[in-house]
């Protein structure tokens, strides 16, 4: 069939998705960069146009600013205990290991289950009084803990459910990504005379790392996105301790209904993490792999 | 060496294994106390520490104070989250096909930007969408409706599918269907007669992130729903208030992750078959 004669069937594969996916998010997306020149709050709920201001009242919110450093730090920290897990799991249960599909199947689990549900019940197992951690930490002498009301142990707390929630997603792509491995390589080390360790560095790690950015990728576009946990865990508290930006862009748009301002937040949110994770994503791939594509 | 090597290999099993059961097992026994065993401290052992009572699984089915009623919520969760797998896995699958297999131009934009589009709509934070959306449903009068939670859910699904079909796609070969259309079939038939039979792997896959993702989200439920329509996550996370009833909260919680469990039995099946490496990359 000639290129002309293929063209209706061509459209007809894409267009349905392309253009659904086009109506979803295209039109709220240029209605947001529209909202965010507006000064749309709870008493003017309307369009008008007042510029830039927004943009120029944001660059000197210290508030805004502080949660984005915050949610860096706090996203870039669970995907790294993540990978380090994650890639540690996988290498336990990938051969040599009794009853190894029963524990890939509990590994799988928290992936699997809502992360606000199970948020809440992590905060029930967090309460200082009423909750088992502390309570059995002190039966070894440890604690109690303020586990959710001081600033640092917030952010630990956090950062832990996370991992326990996300961790599961990092082994699955990387045990996938083991079980595909070709054999060959490690029968030559093996012939070599190589340990575990010393095959780990040469060969597991160096064969594994297309597989290691795809997965940190996809984690941190996720983790780019953290708010529901806090919302539940902390609802960004104590203070601001555990505020990232889309939960202070929840609270500004949703709670105080200032449209106008949180758009303009948004965009500035959305522009940044594109450009971060363009720019990571490219550091990994020239770390991990080299300059060669 | 090599015992203590043993040691400590199931040591970290043992240990990661108890973390992630705690929860649940902490949601287990706490779904079986009454007021009486939460206030007076953390217990653990049934009849042991405290007296059990099926309160809580009851709370959920009847309107007794500090319950909900969990069977409608379950119901609607049911509904917008199949709903939207299924659209998705359709568009995603034809899109996924037609990029796989033929070249697109307009201008500077190929098959890669094109499938880059698609893929990179994940990195849209919810809350960047949250106010259009709900602007945009109010608009079409859709707000608080599953049809208009299912719209989004698909724009939400729909670049998972298509990201796990491209990549399945392209690992089928090209002259399965290429010998279709030699004997005559148009490209949409040899897509519906050789293609699909043989991406059952990936579509199941691609269907079971889909539930995973739709099941599990809370943030667009939360903001574009209120009376008529409640989800899950909602209805329980509503129940996360100053005075918990944390009885009713954890028979909640686990009545709520139990049907992804499923889910997990089938991934680690095809995990542990090879076939996840395929789909997943």
């Amino acid at each position: 069939m000639g290129e002309t004669g293929l063209r209706p069937y061509k459209l007809a594969f894409l267009l349905p998705g392309l253009l659904s996916l086009l109506a979803i998010i295209l039109f709220p997306l240029i209605f947001t960069i529209r909202v965010s020149t507006s000064g749309w709050d709870a008493i003017t709920p309307d369009l008008n146009w007042i510029g830039g201001t927004n943009y120029a009242a944001l660059w000197i919110d210290t508030r805004f600013w502080e949660s984005l450093a915050r949610l860096g730090a706090m996203a870039t920290g669970t995907v790294i205990i993540q990978y380090v897990l994650g890639f540690g799991l996988a290498l336990l249960v990938w051969h040599d290991v009794k009853a190894r599909r029963f524990f890939r199947l509990l590994f799988l689990i928290p992936m699997m289950t809502t992360p606000v549900i199970m948020s809440v019940i992590w905060r029930t197992i967090l309460h200082e009084s009423l909750g088992p951690a502390n309570n059995l930490l002190q039966l070894i002498g440890l604690g109690p803990y303020p586990w959710l009301t001081s600033s640092g142990w917030a952010v630990t707390s956090v950062m832990m459910v996370e991992v326990w929630q996300w961790t599961p997603f990092m082994f699955l792509l990387l045990l996938a990504g083991l079980i595909s491995l070709p054999r060959e390589p490690f029968l030559a080390a093996a012939i070599d005379g190589a340990g575990p360790i010393r095959t780990f560095f040469n060969v597991t790690f160096p064969l594994m790392a297309p597989v290691s950015i795809g997965a940190i990728m996809i984690r941190l576009i996720e983790a780019s996105k953290l708010m529901e946990t806090v919302y539940v865990l902390t609802s960004g508290g104590p203070g601001t301790a555990t505020e990232t930006s889309g939960y202070y862009i929840y609270i500004k748009g949703l709670r105080d209904f200032n449209i106008g301002y949180a758009a303009s937040l948004s965009i500035t949110y959305l522009v940044i993490m594109i450009v971060l994770l363009t720019v990571v994503g490219k550091l990994l791939h020239r770390s991990l792999i080299g300059g060669r594509n | 060496m090599s015992r203590l090597y043993v040691f400590l290999k199931y040591l970290a099993i043992t240990l990661w294994s108890i973390f992630v059961i705690t929860p649940f097992l902490w949601a287990l026994t706490t779904s079986f106390k009454t007021a009486n065993g939460v206030t007076g401290g953390p217990t653990y052992i049934p009849w042991l520490q405290y007296e059990p009572s099926l309160h809580g699984w009851r709370s959920l089915f009847g309107g007794n104070a500090g319950g909900i009623d969990i069977v409608k919520p379950y119901i609607d969760s049911l509904i917008v989250t199949v709903s939207a797998s299924f659209i998705s896995i359709i568009l995603g699958s034809l899109a996924a096909y037609g990029l796989s297999r033929f070249t697109y131009r307009a201008g500077f934009v190929k098959n890669a930007d094109l499938i880059f589009f698609f893929i990179s709509q994940r990195i849209m934070p919810p809350i960047v969408l949250a106010i259009p959306f709900f602007l945009m449903l109010k608009w079409l009068e859709l707000l608080d409706s599953k049809i208009g939670l299912i719209l989004v859910y698909v724009a939400l699904l729909l670049p998972i599918a298509v990201w796990i079909m491209v990549d399945f796609f392209n690992n089928i070969p090209r002259q399965i269907d290429e010998m279709a259309m030699l004997d005559g079939c148009t490209p949409i038939q040899a897509f519906i007669r050789v293609i699909l039979p043989n991406s059952v792997p990936g579509i199941i896959v691609a269907g079971m992130f889909c539930l995973i993702f739709g099941w599990n989200d809370f943030f667009f439920a939360f903001t574009l729903t209120f009376t008529d329509t409640q989800l899950l996550p909602v209805a329980v996370v509503a129940l996360n208030s100053s005075v918990t009833p944390w009885w009713s909260l954890s028979a909640s919680a686990l009545i709520s992750v139990a049907p992804l469990l499923l889910i997990a039995f089938v991934v680690e099946r095809f995990l542990s078959h090879g076939t996840l490496a395929g789909a997943i990359r």
